[in-house]
């Protein structure tokens, strides 16, 4: 690998690290507006014009507050939690293709850190290694409450990752790779994966929900009944990691519910006006925000419009409903296939 | 440690871990406990102590004048405070059998709806919460607000209001009042609705709530429920009809009734009364149109305060006023029971009376204290959340039910 190479990774490495960490601070700003909307309030309005300081505030009040380790705690379990909870979050930013690639000088730099070629399970597996941070945090805790979090933060995790994998087993089917930038390559114009395989897509963006712990399912943190879930016991900056690990794996989520189903990057029509393909790419990632932060909007907007499951209920809904249908769909997208050609 | 025999025989002896719900919970805020005995999410046995706000009201009141009372009842259901004090005004007028002109019972009907709706708002929307959803909550408690401004411009409190005077109000109504009632009522119903679509037919709502904490008629009649709980369970028991005060009986009003006496009959029922209140309020205003204006209390000198001119330029008034203040006004001897159809159910005072300046004993019949004695029947097998649940939709008040 050359010199030049190294630093343009380097710099994109630091661009999505720095794009995510912000759109995540930002975001707990969005759900206190959103919310407000939503409940005909104002919400956040102090901290600068329209409170958009707000984010800032909070975080150094997060480094600012005491931090307590309770005495029976496992101590080296209980900082371990958060960071893993956060390292992984930080960590699936790399496999998302950004946009499509600028060519700069003859050579072509992809807005893609890493294109390996089994993307998707990357992603699969880092998220994977997140739930271990609540599971190490609530069981660490010592705290009743909080291994219930915890307790309920697996199994969710566990069961919902499977109807996940099995809504992805049929993407992948019609896709035929499994390398995430193909696939958003493939969606160019209108061939959305959303048009060819809308049921999937629904069934991947609930499992979606339940992964990122978010309304609906957000069981493992429900504050009426387990007080603060998995991290009752966390306070200051560590308490802030496994809030600021959950919007990021949100804006994750959401970019890719937009890569392998919306489109990616691709903007329909724009090839009419645009023929620059560096200023493609710069309206591509444009386009990709959009699409990411609608996303983000409609995890806010469900949030703050649904009630949450009850533990069985949400475990009757993994087990003996997503996951039969996920199955019906894989073998569905199977046969279509076979029927049109496309598998002999 | 169960052995790996055990386990494949099934005769493992389970190990269960105890759960103590409270009292520094944020469902039980820091007055309910509850200890749980829990097979994983599941309870299999739970106690609840009581005691953790008890300041011994009625004791206190065997020292007080009958007109300084009226602050301790603001202190038990402080969610619908204002139905509180009438009740206990209207105990002392039986006592001391007072007849009130018509308009001021119907204001205080229209006070003591209002103060229902606010009541059961509260309690709405909390199950809202507790089954995860904000917004309801929010959006609906900004019309709980109108109702305690309202409040505020009657008497200049919100919470605990001490709202009117033994033998009417302390003054008449001012123009903004009625102003401020006439916008809260064509207001809320659509408010109101709003909160209904968000939740009624919503179907966690409904899984989460159908079947969650329900009790039979039979053992809701035999531990005593009153109000929305036993109306939810199927028994049409409303003090305002079966025992009508301050004129209910001049109303055109429904009692829903549930069938199940689960979280969403309960729900429901809430729903529904807060409907046929603002039906009521409306039907007060009307009433009222026809009453001779100006009159806002009974004609009892030895129990209402004279104004403050003729305190200081009329012998009889100053009289009055000292033994008032005082608390030496003759009492009868006798011994009443009142009860009011409380935001969560009867409400009873029952007033022994030796002649005193105080009660000889006063015992205030709470129907907190009642529903919660059923409480951990209610929860023996159910989830946690349910239990939270099954909580708050109860209304259980802490200041009503240790009073």
């Amino acid at each position: 690998m050359e010199w030049g190479d190294i630093i343009y990774k380097s710099i994109l490495v630091v661009c999505v690290f720095s794009v995510s960490l912000l759109v995540a601070m930002y975001s707990t700003y969005a759900e206190r507006k959103i919310a407000a909307f939503l409940q005909d309030r104002l919400g956040p309005n102090r901290a600068g014009p329209f409170g958009i300081l707000q984010p800032v505030a909070d975080g150094v009040k997060m480094f600012m507050k005491e931090e307590i380790i309770p005495d029976v705690s496992n101590k080296a379990l209980f900082i371990i939690g958060p960071s893993v909870a956060m390292f992984t979050a930080c960590m699936t930013g790399v496999v998302i293709p950004w946009g499509t690639e600028l060519v700069i000088g003859g050579k072509h730099y992809p807005l893609q850190v890493t294109d390996v070629n089994i993307g998707i399970l990357y992603l699969f597996g880092v998220v994977s290694i997140g739930v271990y941070g609540i599971m190490i945090g609530g069981w660490a805790s010592n705290n009743k409450y909080s291994l219930l979090g915890a307790i309920r933060a697996s199994s969710q995790m566990i069961s919902y990752e499977l109807a996940m994998g099995l809504s992805i087993v049929a993407l992948i089917m019609m896709t035929g790779t499994l390398s995430v930038r193909e696939i958003a390559a493939q969606q160019v114009g209108w061939h959305w994966n959303v048009l060819y395989q809308p049921f999937g897509c629904l069934l991947f963006m609930i499992c979606a929900f339940a992964e990122t712990n978010r309304a609906p399912f957000d069981l493992p943190e429900c504050e009426t009944e387990l007080v603060g879930g998995y991290h009752t016991e966390y306070s200051s900056m560590k308490l802030g990691f496994y809030l600021f690990a959950e919007y990021i794996n949100m804006f994750i989520s959401s970019a890719v519910i937009a890569t392998l189903y919306f489109g990616g990057y691709n903007m329909p029509f724009i090839g009419r006006w645009v023929h620059d393909p560096n200023w493609m790419a710069i309206l591509g990632t444009v386009f990709f925000f959009c699409k990411i932060f609608f996303f983000i909007f409609l995890f806010m907007w469900v949030r703050w419009t649904l009630p949450r499951f009850r533990y069985d209920q949400l475990m009757n809904l993994g087990w003996k409903i997503l996951i039969p249908l996920a199955l019906l769909h894989v073998a569905a997208t199977g046969v279509v296939m076979w029927l049109t050609g496309q598998i002999h | 440690m169960a052995e790996l025999k055990d386990i494949k025989e099934g005769t493992e002896e389970k190990e269960y871990q105890t759960l103590n719900l409270g009292p520094t919970h944020p469902a039980t805020h820091g007055i309910f406990q509850n200890v749980l005995k829990m097979d994983g999410e599941i309870i299999v046995e739970a106690e609840s102590t009581i005691g953790y706000i008890h300041r011994a009201f009625e004791k206190i009141a065997e020292r007080r004048p009958y007109y300084q009372i009226t602050t301790l009842t603001d202190r038990m259901n402080y969610c619908s405070s204002p139905i509180n004090n009438m009740g206990w005004h209207m105990t002392v007028e039986k006592l001391l059998d007072v007849k009130l002109p018509k308009r001021v019972e119907y204001m205080r009907v229209i006070i003591m709806e209002l103060s229902r709706i606010a009541d059961h708002v509260i309690c709405n929307s909390v199950i809202g919460v507790d089954t995860g959803a904000m917004t309801g909550f929010l959006y609906i408690f900004q019309q709980r607000e109108l109702i305690y401004e309202i409040f505020e411009a009657i008497c200049g409190a919100r919470l605990t209001t001490n709202i009117g005077r033994i033998g009417g109000f302390e003054r008449d109504f001012s123009p903004e009042v009625w102003e401020k009632i006439n916008r809260f009522i064509d207001g809320f119903p659509k408010a109101l609705k709003e909160f209904e679509n968000l939740l009624v037919r919503n179907r966690i709502f409904m899984d989460r709530t159908i079947n969650c904490g329900p009790i039979t008629a039979e053992k809701a009649l035999s531990y005593g429920f009153t109000g929305p709980n036993l109306r939810a369970a199927g028994v049409d028991y409303d003090v305002r009809v079966m025992n009508p005060y301050s004129s209910y009986e001049d109303f055109e009003f429904t009692i829903p009734l549930g069938t199940q006496g689960d979280t969403y009959d309960r729900f429901m029922v809430r729903e529904e009364e807060m409907w046929q209140s603002i039906s009521i309020i409306r039907q007060a205003l009307d009433k009222l149109k026809k009453e001779p204006k100006d009159v806002y209390h009974a004609e009892v000198p030895e129990f209402y305060l004279p104004p403050k001119e003729d305190v200081y330029n009329n012998m009889e008034a100053l009289i009055y006023h000292f033994k008032i203040v005082m608390g030496e006004s003759d009492v009868p001897v006798g011994e009443v029971y009142h009860a009011v159809e409380g935001g969560n159910g009867e409400l009873g005072f029952y007033l022994i009376s030796d002649g005193g300046r105080a009660p000889f004993r006063l015992h205030f019949r709470r129907p907190c204290f009642i529903y919660y004695q059923a409480y951990t029947e209610m929860i023996k097998g159910a989830f946690l959340s349910d239990a939270i649940l099954t909580m708050s939709s109860m209304n259980v008040i802490a200041g009503e039910l240790d009073a």
